[in-house]
Order: C-alpha cells, then structure tokens, then sequence
C-alpha cells in the first residue's frame, strides 16, 4: 500500500496502463461442445447413481431367478456388437461430414440407426423374455434395479435414434451447414457416451451377473 | 440460437484466421485411423471378458472381477480418446478438468454407497432373524 505512495512521479507514469479488458478475451472458441459435455457428464451421474442401487440390490433375489439363470450371455454379446458397430459407422459419418459430404454422412446416418434399432429391438426382446417368464421388474430388489438401470440406457438410445433422425432430415433439408455440423457433433458425443455407458452395464451387470 | 451465432461471428470478425463455412467448425478433427485403432482395441476389449466369463476360464470369483473391471476401465479409456476425441487440450482443458471432477464424484458416490449400505446390511442382520420380526410389527403403532 504505502509502496505507491513513495514511487516517483516518472516512475509511476511509466506503469503502463492498467488494462481491464483484454483484446483477445481467453474464451473457448466452441462453448457448445463444452457445454454438452458438462451435460453428458451430470447425465454420468444419473448413471453413477443407477449403478450404485444396482450395486447395492444386485443380489436381493427374495427368493426368486438370479442373474446367472436369467441372463443369456450370447444374447448380450450381440447387444454389445451391434452398439460397438453403431460407434464405428458414426465415426465414419462424422468423416464423411468433415468431407462435406451429405449423401455420405446421410448414408452413414442411417446404418447407425439401423444398428441402433437392432440394439433397441433386442432389448426390448430380452425384457419381454424376462416379463414372460415372471422375472418382472416387481419380482424382486435385483430386477427392479436391473430393469431401472439398463431401461435408463435404452431410453436413451431411444432418444438418440430420435434425433438421429431428425437430424437426417434437417441435414438433407439443409445440408452441412453450420448449425447443422453443430449438432451432428453434440449427437455423436451423446452416441459415443452412450456406448460408454454400456460397457459398464455389459461389465458390472451381465458379465459379474453370472458370475 | 441466432443471437449467439451473431456473436461468434463478432468476436472472431477481426480474428486474422476467418473461419469458412465449409471449414471444420465445430470439434475435434477426426481421422479414419483414430476410429478404426479405437474400434479394433474395444472389439478385443470386449470379446476378451465375454471369452472369460463364457468360457469360466477364472475359477476365483474375486480374481475375476477383478479382471473384468480392468478391461471395462481400458475399453472406457480407449473410447474417450478414440471415439470423444478427449485429451487435455481442447476447450482450453476444461473438458478434461471437468471429466476428472466426475470422475472423482462418481468413485466417491458408488464406493460410499456400497461400503455404507454392506455396513448397514450387516448390522441390521440380527433383526432380520424370524424371532425377531414380529416384536418389531408390535412396536409399531
């Protein structure tokens, strides 16, 4: 404080002056990307707490089918296949984009969602399965838990196939245009994320499932 | 959504580097080997813990969770490299920052549950003995 006071005048006009707005303000080039992010990650939490009850309940039979006999592990590896393929076909229309090509990213598009529909469609298979053979989400602790945790997944799979579509459709209406190579980015970090979100459920619910 | 993008273009206006449209405009560059790397290490990734479980090649139960988590946590890396395209320079280090943040809440969140409930479990066993059950239904108002 006093150091001011004792400085010479020359000196203190030296000092350069004190710049409170910088020309180049340090802000991220892309505040969508970060921001979807920031969503996907408070979406991992929803997740982090579906996979703590599951943890918790996992093994609350009440007497009824565990998941070593409810669980049909070939089944499950070809869930897991057709969404590690969905991820890759992605990939591949985000390529074709940064090409600005539409009719490739439209077609890349729509193989996505064709996988995306056969993980959806074998699903809702296996819960049906399980419904059928009175292993409802109402049997006990453990299917409820199994049924919230892996349903949570599905519906967002839903979802994305959702906007996958309407995705489509504004692409094609519109083409690869600013807005539209936006949100292709957002959707394929929701996609990838969700496909991450499965390796956990294939992991701590089906494989440790049956062990 | 139209004010914003009027903005951006204000703030990069005088920016010597103008952006295109047909430009990459928003994210990471992808590339044709970073997806395939990505898709072929998940593919082992994957087929290596089914191989495990359907085959029972661990007969310890422990051991093989074990493993099992190993490999979820590889293929989750592999995937966020890979597939998100993460690493600690885009947006300034703040994805990566924030990650990290869930990361660390996430770990706390499932242990403490787990370690809290089996605690619990455990010490509310003797109640969950028959003779006990129907003391506790009398107590109740």
């Amino acid at each position: 404080m006093s150091d001011t006071h004792t400085l010479p005048a020359g000196a203190a006009a030296a000092l350069a002056p004190r710049q409170y707005h910088l020309a180049h303000e340090p802000h991220p080039e892309n505040g969508t990307a970060l921001g979807f992010w920031l969503y996907l990650m408070s979406d991992c939490l929803i997740f982090a707490a579906l996979f703590a009850t599951y943890g918790v309940l996992g093994r609350s039979y009440a007497g009824g089918p565990t998941g070593a006999e409810l669980f049909d592990l070939p089944l499950v590896a070809l869930n897991t296949a057709f969404l590690l393929l969905s991820s890759i076909t992605f990939g591949f229309a985000m390529l074709q984009k940064q090409h600005g090509k539409v009719g490739g990213t439209l077609a890349w598009l729509a193989i996505t969602g064709l996988f995306g529909l056969c993980f959806l469609g074998l699903e809702l298979y296996e819960f049906q399965h399980l419904i059928h053979q009175g292993a409802g989400p109402q049997r006990s602790a453990f299917l409820s838990a199994f049924f919230t945790l892996v349903a949570t997944h599905g519906l967002h799979v839903t979802f994305g196939l959702v906007w996958l579509v309407v995705l489509m459709v504004q692409i094609a209406k519109h083409g690869l245009i600013r807005e539209n190579q936006r949100r292709l980015m957002c959707l394929s970090m929701f996609w990838h994320f969700l496909d991450v979100v499965w390796i956990g459920v294939f992991t701590f619910v089906y494989l440790m499932g049956v062990l | 959504m139209s004010a914003s993008h009027t903005h951006t273009h204000a703030a990069h206006g005088h920016d010597a580097h103008h952006h295109d449209d047909h430009h990459q405009d928003a994210g990471p560059h992808s590339t044709l080997s970073g997806y395939m790397v990505g898709f072929v290490l998940s593919v082992i990734l994957t087929a290596i813990p089914f191989w495990l479980v359907m085959g029972k090649v661990i007969a310890d139960k422990g051991t093989m969770a074990l493993v099992l988590g190993v490999f979820a946590v590889a293929q989750i890396l592999v995937h966020m490299v890979c597939f998100l395209h993460m690493n600690g320079k885009i947006e300034g280090g703040w994805t990566l920052l924030s990650t990290l943040f869930t990361v660390v809440f996430v770990a706390v969140g499932i242990a403490g549950t787990l370690w809290v409930m089996f605690h619990m479990n455990a010490n509310m066993m003797p109640t969950h003995a028959p003779g006990h059950m129907p003391a506790v239904e009398q107590r109740a108002p």
